[in-house]
């Protein structure tokens, strides 16, 4: 949206204050997604299939049901009738079979029954009561060999209108876009390189399982507490696969433990209502960890194809890119968006992607911090790498002389606006770091990284009470320290100090729909949302002080927290702080609030680059990551310690990606490493301390200039970090995770 | 689930030999109860040894040997002014395991029995030459600790049978022990390999050398060929690669999540020489 309102000096803005919800979390006084309890409650349990295909042919439940400490369990028919669309378009369908599986069990982990029983071991000890007879079907958990025309059909008819005639059924949607002739540009190459890569699945690894408290009664009304990105999204799946009415079902989110996309989707939920409903008591559900592992959403593997080619002088003609996408037993993994993000930082004359969303035999994808961009980044930037090393030209410079800026036609279509992907790369070649000398046995990597970054729907209230002080409720859960950043954006309008600022995160019956949080979208939807929010209430403020003046509105204006003549004719009158005017709202016109709805569109897409210095053990193949520096765009860093974590979290969990983390699936089809000691994510040990700079391009389409910053951060990681290994160890890595072992092969490979 | 707390190791072995079902002693429990929780192995019977006496205790014995009491946790052996001083590689071995917290409660008796073969302090404790003292319905025996896992999982320890102390043989003098494994983190980790190496030296020639391996195989090896490949020699270049080369000839290990076969094999021959070098250092009497 367009906006005349910009604001470039700030007070508040920019300050790093102490976050509103820090004593309670270092106390355990924040009440996250299980630490609720209500009278009566139940706890449930739910059976998982041990099989990665096998069509349910029976499942008796009596012997759960006849014991003593089961209240009630539940299997698909206690749910509702929802249609089956193919693609996206049948949603709600994909989250219930997800939920609780139909006819066919569709992964290892897939839930097939459910129990509520008076205790947590009791529910747990009841589910071998049931007995499941199974009709095991042949599995595939590769994208590539779900392809293969040999491959299993895991569900026909899930194909949207996007694929072409012929493909298996296992690929669902199809994308395609690009501009000018890719072959004409690669004949005008001087080299062109082709290269094939893959990358396993990793999951969000959030620190707290999923959790929630249902309760569901048989008027359809309900209540739910749990642990989400968004209780909106929430309320309206499990409404919608509970047959009830959205607004009879009200919806808290839980602090929480974080959620890196993976929370923005339901999955105990829904069953912990119908559980509610048939005992007709309220009933908990706490996910073990290896619950979370087999059954929530970790992120798509990926096969991919890059083609580029290059000039002498580093300028890019053409680029071409295949991103193959498995996304678990249902449609959504994030080709498209795996194909639009590839070659997003550069101004190309020709460009082709293909992008494919391909099912197979593993849990529904969830989305991951800019899902589906760091894989096809992790592709393109290594061969970009590898051109650069092979035409002997420095890789920042290369990726300057290519650089999208404003007004450059995006590989995904639009044209930008003003972007700040120049300004990190400038920032990248100044910084120390990429001059310091290297030791022997270590490489440097660079990368840069694009994500879009979303605006949504967002709705958000503010009210003001007498004694002058402010409480702001917002819908978007704070995944990111945004309360903090919502207090310091209203502090700025209402010229109050931050601390007077109350921020909570509302739930579905006190405030409009709000999106999930995701997309990066909170600092920049929820904050322009609450600048607009706190001006309306200054509107409202500048009402009274016109009216106890005894003057027009328009002559009054707001300054530093206090309503001011808006000029030496309006009148003569001392400052009227905001307290003054609240004092006695009650009779000089009734409370005084602000409100903002709307679905803002000026997200501002956000650019980062990557330097990162490495060392491998050539006996061993082991990687020490020794120097990481974040570059990336901010817009406005609102709370800039919060950013520079966003930067350093990204980088963190895109270590984990790069080295160690995958999943692991035995010839079974089964889950092999289910707990964190096998899923090896990073400790504080293995991690340097990681370096960040923000840039601020201000976002045309934010009041304060923010663009998000949640996501850019984890998609140049893996290239980065892929091009410092191969440059350390001499050896082009093209398969994620470089784990020791992969890496030692590749060196031995290598002679 | 049937839970006791004996006070003496006789009665332990008593409850143990009349218990029906699955029995395990409980010291720090940081398998046993991963093991419950996780619904791996639920016990029938559950003996906690921790509250028997003298079970935390750490002493050194005249003849310059130490006896550790089976509750006696990593953190006690780190904390322990002597015995790291003594037996370096043990104690570190012991140390790698888990986190701080698992260091309050784990011990070397509870990694040697929970049979895994890439339990840390084991490959240690062998090349160390530390025996465990098992108390069971006939009385007491001393029994290698290389001779206590049979298999992932297994032990040689009879029904009624319980380990009822830990000897470390004295340190005596120009000798040093080593332990290394290969984890891809830093830390929190389980061995993709392990090795343990104890020397003793007469001037700068090796006169003993015990070497063993972990998690290569499907127990902890004690490898013969290893320590012929360096006995006699100064720790030079030839004799590094022929331990190296001894070491992976050991391995016979299996792919899994944490490591392939090639991946072992060569990473034990790597271990071996970085370890044998930390022995040989310490037998010197250098920091290493």
């Amino acid at each position: 949206m367009a906006l005349d309102d910009r604001k470039s000096d700030f007070t508040f803005v920019g300050t790093r204050p102490n976050r509103p919800d820090g004593l309670d979390k270092v106390t355990g006084r924040a009440k996250f997604g299980a630490d609720i309890s209500a009278p009566g409650m139940l706890h449930g349990a739910v059976l998982r299939s041990p099989h990665a295909h096998a069509r349910i042919v029976k499942i008796d439940t009596s012997k759960a049901e006849a014991h003593k400490d089961v209240k009630a369990v539940v299997t698909r028919a206690d749910f509702a009738e929802v249609p089956f669309k193919p693609g996206l378009e049948g949603e709600f369908w994909n989250v219930l079979e997800n939920v609780m599986a139909g006819e066919k069990a569709l992964y290892d982990g897939h839930a097939v029954a459910a129990i509520a029983a008076s205790s947590a071991l009791a529910a747990r000890d009841a589910l071998k009561l049931i007995e499941v007879e199974y009709d095991v079907l042949s599995h595939v958990t590769d994208v590539d060999k779900a392809m293969a025309p040999d491959a299993p059909v895991i569900r026909e008819g899930a194909a949207d209108y996007s694929v072409p005639e012929g493909m298996h059924p296992n690929v669902v949607r199809y994308h395609e876009s690009g501009h000018g002739d890719v072959e004409a540009g690669f004949s005008e190459a001087d080299l062109v390189t082709e290269d094939s890569f893959v990358t396993e699945a990793t999951h969000q690894g959030y620190i707290e399982p999923h959790a929630c408290l249902g309760m569901l009664g048989n008027d359809g009304k309900g209540e739910l507490w749990c642990t989400t990105q968004g209780h909106w999204i929430a309320q309206k799946t499990c409404a919608a696969l509970l047959g009830i009415e959205t607004s009879q079902l009200r919806v808290t989110a839980s602090e929480i433990g974080g959620g890196f996309g993976g929370k923005t989707t339901v999955f105990i939920e829904p069953v912990a209502l119908a559980l509610s409903r048939k005992a007709n008591r309220p009933v908990k559900i706490v996910m073990t960890r290896s619950e979370v592992f087999r059954a929530t959403g970790p992120t798509s593997s990926a096969s991919m194809d890059i083609k580029i080619g290059m000039k002498k002088d580093g300028t890019i003609t053409a680029a071409q890119g295949v991103f193959r996408l498995q996304g678990g037993a249902f449609p959504g993994a994030p080709g498209d968006m795996t194909a639009m993000c590839a070659f997003a930082p550069y101004n190309l004359t020709n460009v082709k992607q293909i992008g494919y969303d391909v099912m197979s035999n593993r849990p529904k994808q969830a989305a991951y911090r800019a899902p589906g961009a760091p894989m096809g980044a992790f592709a393109v930037e290594s061969v970009i790498d590898e051109l650069c090393n092979k035409l002997g030209l420095d890789p920042v410079d290369v990726r300057l002389k290519n650089a999208a800026h404003e007004g450059t036609k995006a590989s995904y279509g639009p044209t930008y606006e003003r972007i700040g992907l120049v300004e990190t790369l400038e920032a990248a070649k100044a910084h120390p770091h990429y001059t310091a000398p290297l030791k022997p046995g270590q490489g440097r990597g660079i990368s840069c990284g694009f994500w879009f970054n979303h605006g949504g729907e967002t709705s958000v209230s503010l009210a003001l009470s007498e004694d002058g002080s402010a409480q702001l409720m917002v819908g978007t859960p704070d995944i990111g320290g945004s309360r903090a950043s919502m207090a310091l954006m209203a502090a700025e309008v209402l010229g109050i100090p931050y601390e007077n600022i109350r921020v909570t995160v509302a739930d579905t019956a006190s405030l409009g729909y709000n999106d999930v949080s995701h997309g990066s979208r909170v600092t920049y939807a929820s904050g322009l949302a609450t600048i607009k929010a706190a001006k309306h209430a200054v509107e409202r403020l500048c009402e009274r002080a016109a009216t106890k003046w005894g003057i027009p509105t328009d002559a009054v204006k707001w300054e530093d927290g206090c309503a001011v003549p808006s000029g030496p004719n309006a009148g003569d009158f001392d400052p009227m702080p905001l307290a003054d005017i609240t004092a006695d709202m009650g009779s000089t016109g009734g409370p005084i609030s602000g409100h903002f709805e709307a679905t803002p569109e000026g997200a501002g897409v956000s650019f980062g680059t990557h330097i990162v210095d490495a060392e491998v053990d050539p006996e061993t193949g082991k990687t020490c990551v020794t120097r990481y520096t974040v570059i990336q765009d901010a817009g406005k860093a609102i709370h800039p310690t919060y950013v520079e974590g966003q930067y350093q979290g990204g980088a963190a969990q895109g270590i984990g990606w790069a080295l160690n983390e995958e999943y692991v699936y035995g010839e079974d089809g089964r889950l092999q490493n289910s707990i964190f000691l096998d899923y090896r994510i990073p400790v504080a040990s293995d991690l340097p301390m990681i370096d960040t700079v923000i840039v601020e391009v201000p976002n045309p389409g934010h009041p304060f200039g923010v663009r998000g910053v949640g996501e850019t951060g984890i998609v140049p990681p893996l290239a980065a970090i892929a091009n410092a290994v191969s440059n350390a160890a001499g050896v082009r890595m093209k398969q994620l995770p470089m784990s020791p072992p992969r890496i030692l092969a590749a060196l031995k490979g290598n002679g | 689930m049937n839970y006791h707390s004996p006070a003496s190791f006789a009665e332990a072995s008593a409850l143990a030999a009349n218990a029906t079902g699955i029995t395990r002693f409980l010291a720090g429990g940081t398998d046993v109860l991963v093991q419950l929780r996780s619904e791996l192995v639920t016990p029938d019977t559950l003996i906690d040894i921790k509250k028997i006496n003298g079970v935390h205790d750490i002493t050194r014995n005249a003849d310059g040997s130490w006896t550790l009491g089976v509750a006696t946790t990593g953190a006690e052996m780190s904390e322990h002014p002597e015995l790291g001083k003594d037996w370096p590689g043990v104690v570190e071995a012991m140390d790698l395991i888990g986190s701080t917290q698992v260091q309050g409660r784990a011990t070397l008796t509870g990694n040697l029995c929970n049979g895994s073969p890439a339990a840390d302090s084991v490959p240690a404790m062998v090349a160390a030459g530390v025996t465990v003292t098992v108390t069971g319905p006939d009385g007491m025996r001393e029994v290698a600790v290389e001779d206590i896992p049979t298999g992932p999982g297994k032990t040689s320890l009879t029904k009624g049978e319980v380990v009822s102390a830990v000897n470390i043989p004295a340190r005596g003098d120009n000798a040093g022990d080593a332990y290394l494994r290969f984890i891809p983190r830093t830390e929190m980790d389980i061995a993709v390999v392990g090795v343990g190496v104890d020397l003793r030296l007469d001037g700068d020639t090796i006169t003993e050398a015990r070497v063993a391996l972990g998690a290569v195989a499907p127990t902890v090896l004690l490898v013969e060929d290893c320590a012929k490949a360096i006995l006699g020699s100064t720790l030079d270049d030839a004799a590094l690669d022929a331990l190296a080369a001894a070491a992976s000839a050991a391995c016979n290990p299996i792919d899994d999540k944490r490591g392939t076969i090639e991946f072992r094999t060569e990473v034990a021959g790597v271990l071996a020489k970085r370890a044998a070098k930390i022995a040989y250092a310490r037998a010197k009497g250098e920091n290493a």
